[in-house]
């Protein structure tokens, strides 16, 4: 119980806190802000239940006036802005993540984890944040998708990324990873 | 923790959260149902004038918030003069600035704990059918403390890589990261039973 509660509230922490540090590369030379990147990893360790909790919860500080997106943004504004979609698919993408790693046995943890971040993180997330930026911006769903799809190659690292760091994640501390307890 | 709340004191810090953010809903469908170009340049030189009231501080200060979103006021633009439709550009842009402005306002001059108190009044008919709102509120107080412990954390960890490589951190930085998360997790759990837990 106690413990449900405490990693809920760490990874959302966790994703405010990916959005604080320094910035870091992908190798490729392409800063990044890591925090869709903790949406994922919401999923695969935290599992479906906990994972969009720990999402909502984030989301719910966000809307109550802390600074907590990358470069400081937050407050009510941010749901009023073009970018809205986007927060809003989190706790959705995140229980699509959860649920793909927690039911789905076919492969390796590292590669389940990668194909759950592309389907919940990516695919998911897009959805509502393609509709997001239509209703906001007044553009068609196919203009809206356009407007984002620069975005897609970079989330893909994420999602391999978010594979191999649950795998390490499960290695270093196995009985945390609640997706997979 | 910083909230964004203002440094300036303005009279509507004083008014109460919950009708603020109705009439921010008020407000913010009306703009979406407008379609009129005038009527949203009135509505934005409007919002800006709120803002001016509080003196030229505050506006400055708003505006700067407002920054943001510059690049999809560009894109808007640029799109429909392209298309030939600068009006409904205007149109989207001056209501993404307006709805934007006007959300800032409501945080910018609501205290942390007066939003807190309406998550409470709102969850008071979870707590009727028996859902816990205690915990919801021990979460909130958790992330506040948390985030800057964490990104402190994360700070060390990125010197200590320096540290020890040429480059800069990559994406490995992640995995003790995410360890020392997971560890505090279950130190704060282990803290909360001890001290006769959630019950």
């Amino acid at each position: 119980m106690e413990r449900n509660l405490t990693l809920i509230a760490l990874f959302a922490a966790l994703i405010a806190a990916l959005g604080l540090i320094p910035k870091f590369t992908l190798g490729f030379g392409v800063p990044i802000t890591a925090q869709t990147l903790g949406v994922m990893l919401c999923g695969t360790v935290l599992g479906a239940k906990r994972g969009t909790l720990a999402t909502l919860l984030f989301l719910l500080l966000i809307a109550l006036g802390l600074p907590l997106l990358a470069g400081g943004r937050g407050g009510l504004g941010v749901f009023a802005s073009p970018t809205v979609g986007f927060l809003i698919g989190w706790p959705l993408g995140a229980f699509v993540t959860g649920l793909m790693v927690e039911k789905l046995r076919f492969a390796s943890l590292g590669v389940t984890a990668a194909i759950a971040s592309v389907v919940g993180g990516i695919i998911v997330v897009y959805i509502f944040g393609v509709i997001g930026m239509s209703y906001t911006l007044n553009k068609t769903i196919p203009e809206a998708t356009m407007l984002v799809t620069a975005f897609i190659p970079g989330d893909l690292i994420k999602a391999i990324v978010a594979g191999a760091v649950t795998v390490a994640l499960y290695k270093a501390r196995p009985k945390s990873v609640l997706s997979r307890v | 923790m910083i909230s964004l709340n203002s440094p300036i004191e303005t009279r509507a810090h004083g008014w109460r959260a919950g009708p603020k953010l109705l009439g921010l809903c008020a407000a913010t469908m009306v703009l979406f149902a407008l379609t009129s170009l005038w009527a949203h340049m009135a509505i934005f030189a409007m919002t800006l004038g709120i803002y001016a009231m509080a003196g030229t501080t505050f506006l400055r200060f708003g505006l700067r918030r407002l920054r943001v979103l510059w690049p999809f006021v560009a894109i808007v633009l640029i799109w429909h003069a392209v298309t030939r439709d600068l009006e409904m550009g205007s149109v989207i842009a001056l209501r993404l600035l307006s709805a934007v402005a006007l959300a800032n306002l409501v945080t910018l001059t609501t205290k942390l704990s007066d939003m807190i108190d309406v998550v409470r009044y709102l969850a008071a008919p979870l707590r009727r059918i028996g859902v816990r709102t205690m915990q919801l509120e021990l979460g909130i107080a958790l992330v506040v403390r948390f985030t800057p412990v964490l990104a402190q954390k994360g700070t060390y960890l990125s010197y200590a890589w320096r540290a020890r490589a040429h480059k800069r951190p990559n994406w490995r930085i992640v995995v003790p990261f995410a360890v020392l998360a997971l560890d505090d997790a279950e130190y704060v759990a282990d803290a909360i039973k001890a001290r006769g837990g959630l019950e």
